[in-house]
């Protein structure tokens, strides 16, 4: 589904990521680790072009997207992406943040995108907000109206970036059962997250990213029981 | 004191009632207002123009530099420079004694000297506004896959707008009130005719200090209108 090949990123002299290789298929969902600093979300961004990769290719449903003629908008609408700083529009109602993007690419009419925000908003439990503003809502909230923002465009593959960081701790829960179930339902997800339990219970793989590179790579299970890497055991000690 | 009181009384006369002089003041006053409001739609659509033009050139991404954009963006460039570096009177003066140095309508040599020197100021207003929005708000518009134009559109104008209704508000009355320099290329408002009248009778007096009362009171009303509709603003922030 993704295919990354050489990748590499540098903002101004500083090497980002360093000739990454990397595969994602259809219905995985990897999870992506390591520590602050070492790329995670640079790597992420490049996925959907958020960030210009300064060399190497991404291919996506058999489309070279790093390619300068390839149309990003219509690419990026088969792409979700979910911030850590949830990142909704202030200036619109939450039906006009789920219903915006749909209507506008002419993906459909307004009132089907209005029937589909009402049954994303019964999926996660606040049809109540739909004529809310961001503002008046928790964190958990504001999150999970932000991945069903995403999803309305019903996307082939949803890339989070640490979903849970800024969140008050009882308000993770929330949002991971969202991602949860989103993972049962056969999503293909690229997930940078701290939180190791949810790693180990719903990755398909884990990716531990260091310096720029993907030191370590394997099965939740053996990844968190039987890790590698002396970098990968370090980190681990501290974080589990 | 005596002949004070007669002097002041033949001085006011002379200034505003003679031939109902005080019907000049107010359509010179109505020239002004008129002036000020053609002149910020032309500052306001100038200004939204260019700083659309500075930020589309500053976000694009690295290598793939579009070479029209780049050429508009220096022309822009020039005008924010050359308008915000040299006085407002001397633009004027360019307009209306060299530029258009045979066009009989005044009013709109000094609307278009004004609304283009006042383009260059809200372009900068305009520009920071856009810039004052969180990238965050256009990343999430770009990654749902609206284009550069509706993310702009529907997402970061909108907001930017908030943040510069203020700066937007003070242009307005700075705009105003240098409507007056237009007097010097003859274009017909308020203290056109007090000059006119003060010139034909030879006392300035009465004839200046109403066109300066005329001002003050307008500013005051435009200041509390402004006020006003920040305080608005700022309860809709709470919703
Ligand atoms: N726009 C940018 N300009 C310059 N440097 C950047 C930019 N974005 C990221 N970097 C740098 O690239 C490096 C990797 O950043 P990145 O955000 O990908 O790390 P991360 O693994 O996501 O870290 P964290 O866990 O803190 O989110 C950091 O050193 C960062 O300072
Ligand atoms: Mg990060």
């Amino acid at each position: 589904m993704i295919d990354v090949k050489n990748l590499s990123k540098s903002f101004e002299n500083q090497l980002v990521l360093d000739n990454i290789c990397e595969h994602i298929s259809p219905g995985e969902k990897v999870v992506i680790i390591g520590p602050s600093g070492s790329g995670k979300s640079t790597f992420l961004r490049c996925l959907n072009l958020l960030e210009t990769p300064t060399a190497g290719t991404i291919t996506f449903e058999g489309a070279v997207i790093t390619d300068p003629k390839v149309k990003i908008d219509q690419v990026r609408q088969q792409m979700g992406m979910v911030f850590q700083h949830f990142n909704l529009f202030p200036n619109m109602t939450i039906r006009k943040n789920i219903t915006l993007a749909p209507v506008r690419t002419g993906l459909m009419r307004q009132e089907e995108a209005d029937g589909l925000a009402l049954s994303l908003l019964k999926r996660v439990d606040l049809v109540d907000k739909a004529e809310a503003y961001p503002s008046q809502l928790s964190g958990g909230q504001k999150q999970r109206i932000a991945i069903v923002r995403a999803l309305a465009m019903k996307p082939k593959v949803m890339l989070f970036d640490e979903p849970t960081s800024a969140l008050d701790p009882e308000m993770v829960g929330e949002v991971l059962d969202v991602m949860r179930e989103l993972a049962q339902e056969g999503m293909t997800m690229v997930v940078v997250t701290h939180e190791m339990g949810f790693a180990r219970e719903v990755g398909s793989r884990v990716l531990f990213m260091d310096g720029g590179h993907i030191l370590e790579q394997n099965t939740p299970q053996e990844f968190f029981d039987h890790p590698q890497h002396p970098r990968t055991q370090l980190f681990l000690s501290k974080v589990l | 004191m005596e002949a004070f009181r007669a002097d002041f009384a033949k001085k006011f006369t002379m200034a505003f009632l003679t031939g109902d002089r005080w019907k000049l003041y107010l359509k010179g006053m109505a020239t002004t207002l008129e002036l000020t409001a053609c002149a910020l739609i032309i500052g306001v659509v100038l200004g939204v123009l260019v700083a659309v033009v500075r930020s589309a050139h500053d976000q694009q991404r690295p290598g793939r530099r579009n070479p029209v954009l780049g050429v508009v963006n220096f022309v822009c460039k020039i005008y924010t420079t050359v308008i915000r570096g040299t006085p407002m009177l001397v633009q004027l003066l360019i307009w209306g004694m060299v530029i258009f140095k045979s066009t009989r309508n005044r009013f709109f040599v000094g609307m278009l000297g004004l609304g283009i020197n006042s383009g260059a100021y809200v372009a900068e207003i305009v520009r920071g506004g856009l810039m004052s929005v969180d990238a965050g708000q256009s990343e999430a518009g770009r990654s749902l896959g609206l284009d550069y134009i509706d993310t702009m559109r529907y997402i970061v104008i909108p907001q930017a707008f908030k943040n510069i209704l203020p700066s937007l508000g003070n242009e307005f009355i700075v705009l105003f009130k240098d409507t007056s320099l237009v007097s010097s290329i003859g274009a017909a408002e308020i203290l056109y005719y007090a000059e006119a009248i003060g010139g034909k009778t030879y006392e300035f007096m009465f004839p200046l200090y109403g066109t300066a009362l005329m001002y003050l009171i307008f500013c005051i009303v435009l200041t509390w209108l402004q006020g006003k509709l920040e305080r608005r603003l700022r309860q809709s922030d709470r919703r």
